[in-house]
């Protein structure tokens, strides 16, 4: 398994080209926010449709800290942790207001704080210029480890391996270590805290659990996740703007939380890498296969894309419910 | 020597005046019955007492001390679990985590044990896991423990939801109307676990509609009628007081 996770990007970069590295590195940022959400959606059953939001308070993070724009440069090392723990006080923020509610009246009340939040990067360039408005920051550091940029490639022993390659490395080793986090945190007595949250909260009060505070927990916790994630996204592209942090990415997390298994890591690390993938293979393998079926190009392949897209969503909703991958006990009683 | 003693708890739901001045005491060790007609208040008693609903008049003294009210999970600390009319279990966890959940109250690592997996976290889980094993045991549905809650029979499902209460390490177990939907044989079954609670020194406050069951268990027994209450004494009394034939039968009109 690590043997074939460590070639993976020498056998997609040879084969594909580096344009598929970067979807490689894409995905695993994907995983990272899908695993972030799953803590809220999936564990303690709340949902959240402004999970972005995060992911662009750790991006912004990262940019106002490591760019020419206020002319700080400070060390990625020193960043992430900050950024995750600036994402956990939001996640705070989101949380304390909305304890109350549950179901859709949540996710309308989440739906809102995402929009606030895209809408605070946009306008927050005047009086005093923050975050430089809707043209975004640009020139952020990127993420260097021992004083090596990982933008550059590096020679190992004679073979050159590209920038994109040791971000994925760097993204893969966060993507393990949140794994870990989480499957430690679900196997532990706040888990088991959050699920009774999910499934019963009157039950849940009743067995002693002070739910406003495991709640709260739950929000930051995710959001820390996203939080990271979104300080690694701002290094890696070394440009961020608020059109980046837009409702469709939520939703897109979403997804692949729900049609991987809600609550279930490993099926939401696949619902994660097949809906980061999966559209990128659509809009590269459209064209050149309406050329070879119909002599030319008949649908617009962003359109199919997104058609194919919806189609996918609704099978899997239709057929696989508990989604692809659920945990053996849902599976058990899916089919009963 | 009392328990628990609740003096004047009112409740109103906006014009319903549903508890009024309603006063009892529980002793240490008893089983303490409550009953009444349908919509006498029973169970708001028992979400008032448990800190489900805020209350609007009144005080509860716990284990001689004035017990916080409206914050069910203080309750549960302080040492008063509950089981629920309709029953309430985590319907997607085995009957294992759900008693594990039960010891939420009495444990306390937190993310940080639980994310470096620390010493201190081990030894508590396993000590967590044991214990609802051995409830689990305790209420003889040890078969069942990895089985999913909602696919338990109904009875089992009451045994867990007690074994549940009883991973808080309650001082006084309130079981909302336990044998309900039960037939014979698991009422019978339900009633040999209650006496073995009170065997093992446990005080238990048991609102039922099987007065059969009430008379023949409880040390003493509380009757609601309209939110207040109408009698409260041993079952032989209460049996023969004209209040509570009222109550349940109405009066004669010829």
């Amino acid at each position: 398994m690590a043997l074939f996770l460590a070639v993976t990007p020498f056998v997609v970069g040879a084969a594909l080209g580096n344009a598929w590295l970067r979807v490689l590195d894409f995905a695993l940022l994907y995983i990272m926010l899908a695993l972030g959400l799953n803590i809220v959606v999936g564990f303690a059953g709340l949902l959240d449709l402004g999970y972005i939001a995060f992911y662009a308070v750790g991006a912004y993070t990262y940019a106002l800290l490591a760019s020419p724009h206020f002319g700080l440069h400070w060390p990625a090392w020193a960043i992430l942790p900050i950024g995750a723990l600036v994402a956990g006080i939001f996640g705070v923020l989101l949380g304390a207001p909305t304890l109350r509610l549950r179901g859709d009246y949540l996710a309308i009340v989440t739906l809102g704080f995402g929009e606030i939040i895209r809408i605070f990067m946009n306008n927050l360039n005047a009086p005093i210029n923050i975050t430089n408005g809707p043209k975004g920051i640009a020139r952020i550091d990127p993420i260097s480890i021992g004083g090596h940029s990982l933008s550059k490639s590096i020679d190992v022993f004679g073979i050159t391996v590209p920038g994109l390659t040791l971000y994925y490395y760097l993204f893969l080793v966060l993507t393990v270590l949140i794994v870990i986090v989480g499957i430690r945190l679900q196997n532990s007595r706040i888990g088991r805290a959050w699920v009774a949250i999910r499934e019963d909260e009157v039950a849940a009060k009743a067995c002693g659990i002070d739910t406003r505070n495991v709640k709260l927990l739950a929000f930051a916790m995710g959001a820390s996740f996203g939080g990271v994630a979104g300080g690694l996204f701002a290094g890696f592209q070394e440009f961020v703007s608020p059109e980046s942090f837009g409702l469709m990415e939520s939703i897109m997390v979403l997804c692949m939380v729900v049609l991987g298994g809600m609550g279930h890591i490993p099926g939401v690390i696949l619902g994660g890498l097949l809906l980061a993938v999966l559209p990128e293979a659509f809009r590269h393998g459209a064209v050149p296969m309406q050329n070879w079926a119909f002599g030319k190009v008949l649908i617009d392949p962003e359109n199919l894309r997104m058609l194919l897209f919806g189609l996918a969503l609704i099978l899997v909703m239709l057929y696989k419910p508990a989604g692809l991958w659920p945990e053996k006990q849902h599976r058990l009683e899916m089919r009963k | 020597m009392s328990l628990l003693e609740a003096k004047n708890i009112g409740k109103r739901f906006g014009g319903v005046q549903a508890l009024k001045d309603v006063s009892l005491s529980i002793n240490s060790g008893e089983i303490y019955g409550l009953i009444g007609p349908n919509g006498a208040g029973k169970t708001t008693f028992f979400n008032v007492l448990t800190g489900l609903y805020p209350r609007d008049d009144g005080e509860v003294i716990f284990d001689g001390k004035p017990l916080e009210l409206g914050s069910p999970h203080k309750v549960t600390q302080a040492g008063i679990a509950r089981t629920f009319q309709n029953i309430r279990l985590f319907a997607h966890m085995t009957a294992r985590e759900n008693v594990m959940v039960g010891r939420h109250a009495r444990t306390k690592v937190g993310v940080v044990g639980a994310v470096f997996r620390s010493r201190a976290q081990r030894e508590e889980e396993a000590a967590i896991e044991r214990r609802a094993l051995e409830l689990l045991h305790y209420v003889g549905i040890a078969d069942r423990a990895s089985g999913l809650a909602k696919n338990l029979s109904y009875g089992d499902q009451r045994r867990l939801e007690i074994a549940r209460a009883l991973a808080t390490e309650p001082k006084l177990l309130a079981l909302d109307e336990p044998a309900a939907g039960m037939n014979a044989t698991e009422t019978a079954g339900l009633r040999t676990l209650i006496e073995g609670l009170r065997r093992d020194g446990l005080t238990v406050l048991l609102i039922e509609h099987d007065v059969k069951l009430v008379m023949g268990l409880c040390d003493r027994v509380a009757v609601l009628d309209y939110g207040e209450k109408i009698a409260e004494d041993v079952p032989d009394a209460v049996r023969n007081n004209p209040k509570v034939i009222e109550a349940y039968l109405g009066t004669s009109t010829s």
